[in-house]
């Protein structure tokens, strides 16, 4: 052992793990122990086990995954605060040989986005959307979103939500599963090595779909904001699993795919 | 035709790529008329109804950042709900053409006809420093003609060009000669003509992102200078006017669209009262005809504007006129088109005897 070179070391037959050339070498601006980045890593190592860098556009979001266009190395739009599938609808529509999704954060999705979500969606629009679920607005600070759970203490729900002034947590991926226009609708999460080869299956199924030309897969990843929750990254997880778990359950909530 | 037709059809033959749009009065004849034509069979264009104003120009982004012509129409209250989209596609520098039927306002208003939209498109409307390139017919011939025209400057100058009607003009009949069809883009092209658009990241160069987001705050106000070195040379290059009866003209009309056309009569009415009147026609609103209105100025006794509106365009006059001479704005709002002899008494009441 001890005369093994550090070259040797790198030889190729060594390799047990290489980062996809799909991200580039920009270091993530996300905080530790978020699942934003895992989630960027296994998208990008699904288009590259597909090959389809060449044809894939990405739509970044606003909120904290905002940047992500500068960590994935593929062509890629930013929308405004809520927009993504309206742009993803005209990408498609105008170029439909091209792999298209979006990437989009709870507030971004289930509030301001609603309109355009539901309705690209109920039209069926044949892309991907991936939804990081992280029950508050990371970017802006940890303020409440739509997807808050009842009780839980946010910085404008300081002393947890209260459902008869704040209102109820919205299910947006149970609602899209029940529009005609999505075929496939699942939620996974991205917090053990396990849940992470789940939701990159999912991914690689939900691309596999645009070129079944059906419609919408929506892929929702049950996702940590330590910072927004005030938590240590292990916190979060535990405490992602005992109460956003139980609400948000994992698993395929519509498979219409065949 | 109908304007509101012609600028369709026109669209389609200037090889528009997609349309994407929400019904609205008075300009819902656009997609009702793409729709009919089906312009997928005819040229492969994509028309789409979108769940919102909101939805529509975010579609226009989307299309547009992938080097496509594409467009959205509506009217004003639908405008207003556009200009997040707006402000984006220009911070993105991405080409696109919007056509505005404006109505009367504030609030739901009227559905008659207005050009009370005037600071709106030409002011900004949306957040931040940025100009769209504004474009005012004032005939159906010019619902056709700004439809090419206004993709060509679009995409000259990666920037969102208004073309800014009202509810007159898109829902009048007038003869109209149109362009031959022309090819859309291939794909190819399209890589070659706009290399900065999202059509996949090949091997063989640097991902393309389209954003409007530089946190970095000496690269935002870098991308601010750049974007006002490109309104200054559009200012330079693509000033667009008509000047009628102005050569020995005494008195002056400035007026756009509906107004310049009802203007126009006025001044063959003050003429057959042996007054020298003429009129200037800005064609283009942003850029303004400052310096044609500048040199103007410099010859007659007095400038009356005409707008429908509370007075909006005759604050670029002003600006263009100093102290010089006199300037008044004369209009009507709600949706009331002024007759000419209206006009006619506002000259002499405003500036001729005033
Ligand atoms: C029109 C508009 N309204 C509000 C904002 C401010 N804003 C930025 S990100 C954000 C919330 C993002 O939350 P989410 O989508 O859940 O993403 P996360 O940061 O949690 O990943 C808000 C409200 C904005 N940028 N634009
Ligand atoms: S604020 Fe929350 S969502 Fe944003 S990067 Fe940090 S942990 Fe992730
Ligand atoms: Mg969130």
């Amino acid at each position: 052992m001890a005369n093994i070179t550090k070259e040797e070391i790198r030889k190729p037959e060594n390799l047990v793990y290489k980062k996809t050339d799909l991200l580039t070498d920009k270091a993530l601006s996300y905080c530790p122990g978020c699942g934003h980045g895992t989630t960027h890593r296994i998208i990008m190592e699904v288009l590259e086990e597909m090959d389809i860098q060449d044809k894939t556009i990405g739509i970044a979001p606003v909120g904290c995954s905002v940047l992500a266009y500068d960590f994935m190395n593929i062509d890629m739009q930013q929308a405004a605060h809520g927009r993504a599938p309206a742009l993803a609808t005209a990408i498609k529509r105008l170029m439909p040989e091209k792999f298209v999704f979006t990437y989009q954060g709870d507030g971004d999705l289930a509030a301001i986005g609603t309109a355009e979500t539901i309705h690209a969606c109920n039209r069926g629009e044949n892309i991907v959307i991936i939804f990081i679920n992280n029950g508050i607005y990371g970017m802006t600070g940890g303020q409440m979103a739509p997807t808050t759970l009842p009780g839980m203490k946010s910085s404008t729900s300081p002393y947890g939500r209260d459902t008869h002034l704040m209102g109820n947590p919205l299910k947006m991926t149970e609602l899209v599963a029940q529009l005609p226009g999505t075929i496939y609708v699942t939620r996974q999460s991205v917090h053990t090595p396990s849940n992470v080869r789940k939701t990159k299956k999912a991914i690689r199924k939900a691309f596999e779909n645009q070129k079944l030309n059906k419609g919408v897969s929506f892929v929702e990843v049950v996702s940590n904001c330590n910072s927004g929750w005030k938590m240590t990254p292990v916190q979060s997880n535990k405490w992602m699993e005992e109460n956003m778990f139980p609400f948000y359950p994992l698993g395929d909530i519509k498979v219409n795919t065949d | 035709m109908k304007g509101n037709e012609a600028f369709a059809e026109a669209a389609i033959r200037a090889g528009a790529d997609g349309y994407f749009g929400y019904p609205i009065t008075p300009q819902s004849e656009v997609m009702e008329y793409l729709m009919a034509e089906k312009p997928h069979e005819r040229t492969g264009m994509v028309v789409l109804q979108a769940e919102s104003e909101v939805a529509a120009i975010n579609m226009v982004y989307g299309g547009a950042a992938c080097g496509k012509r594409v467009l959205t129409s509506s009217s004003s209250p639908g405008i207003s709900l556009k200009q997040e989209g707006i402000s984006y596609i220009a911070g993105a520098e991405l080409p696109c053409l919007i056509l505005n039927v404006v109505r009367g306002g504030p609030g739901l208003g009227t559905i008659q006809p207005s050009q009370s939209d005037y600071f709106q498109s030409t002011k900004g409307g949306g957040h931040g420093d940025y100009r769209m390139i504004v474009l005012a017919p004032s005939s159906v011939q010019e619902m056709a003609d700004f439809a090419g025209l206004g993709f060509e400057l679009a995409f000259k100058y990666r920037n969102p060009v208004m073309v800014l009607s009202d509810g007159a003009i898109g829902q009048m009949m007038e003869k109209v000669e149109l362009e031959e069809q022309r090819p859309r883009f291939t794909e190819e092209e399209i890589i070659k003509n706009t290399p900065w658009a999202t059509t996949g990241k090949t091997k063989n160069r640097e991902r393309n992102i389209i954003t409007s987001l530089n946190l970095d705050s000496a690269k935002q106000e870098q991308h601010n200078i750049d974007l006002q070195k490109k309104y200054k040379l559009i200012q330079e290059k693509e000033t667009r006017f008509e000047l009628i009866n102005c050569e020995d003209a005494e008195y002056l009309i400035v007026a756009y669209g509906t107004s310049a056309r009802l203007s126009q009569k006025a001044v063959d009415l003050l003429r057959n009262q042996g007054i020298k009147a003429g009129l200037l026609r800005p064609i283009t609103l942003f850029p303004f005809p400052t310096e044609a209105i500048s040199k103007l100025a410099d010859r007659v006794k007095g400038i009356l504007t005409v707008e429908m509106s509370a007075g909006q365009m005759v604050e670029d006059v002003k600006l263009a006129v100093g102290c010089r001479v006199k300037v008044e704005h004369f209009g009507r709002m709600g949706g009331i088109i002024p007759s000419p002899t209206e006009v006619v008494e506002a000259m002499h009441k405003k500036i001729i005897g005033g």
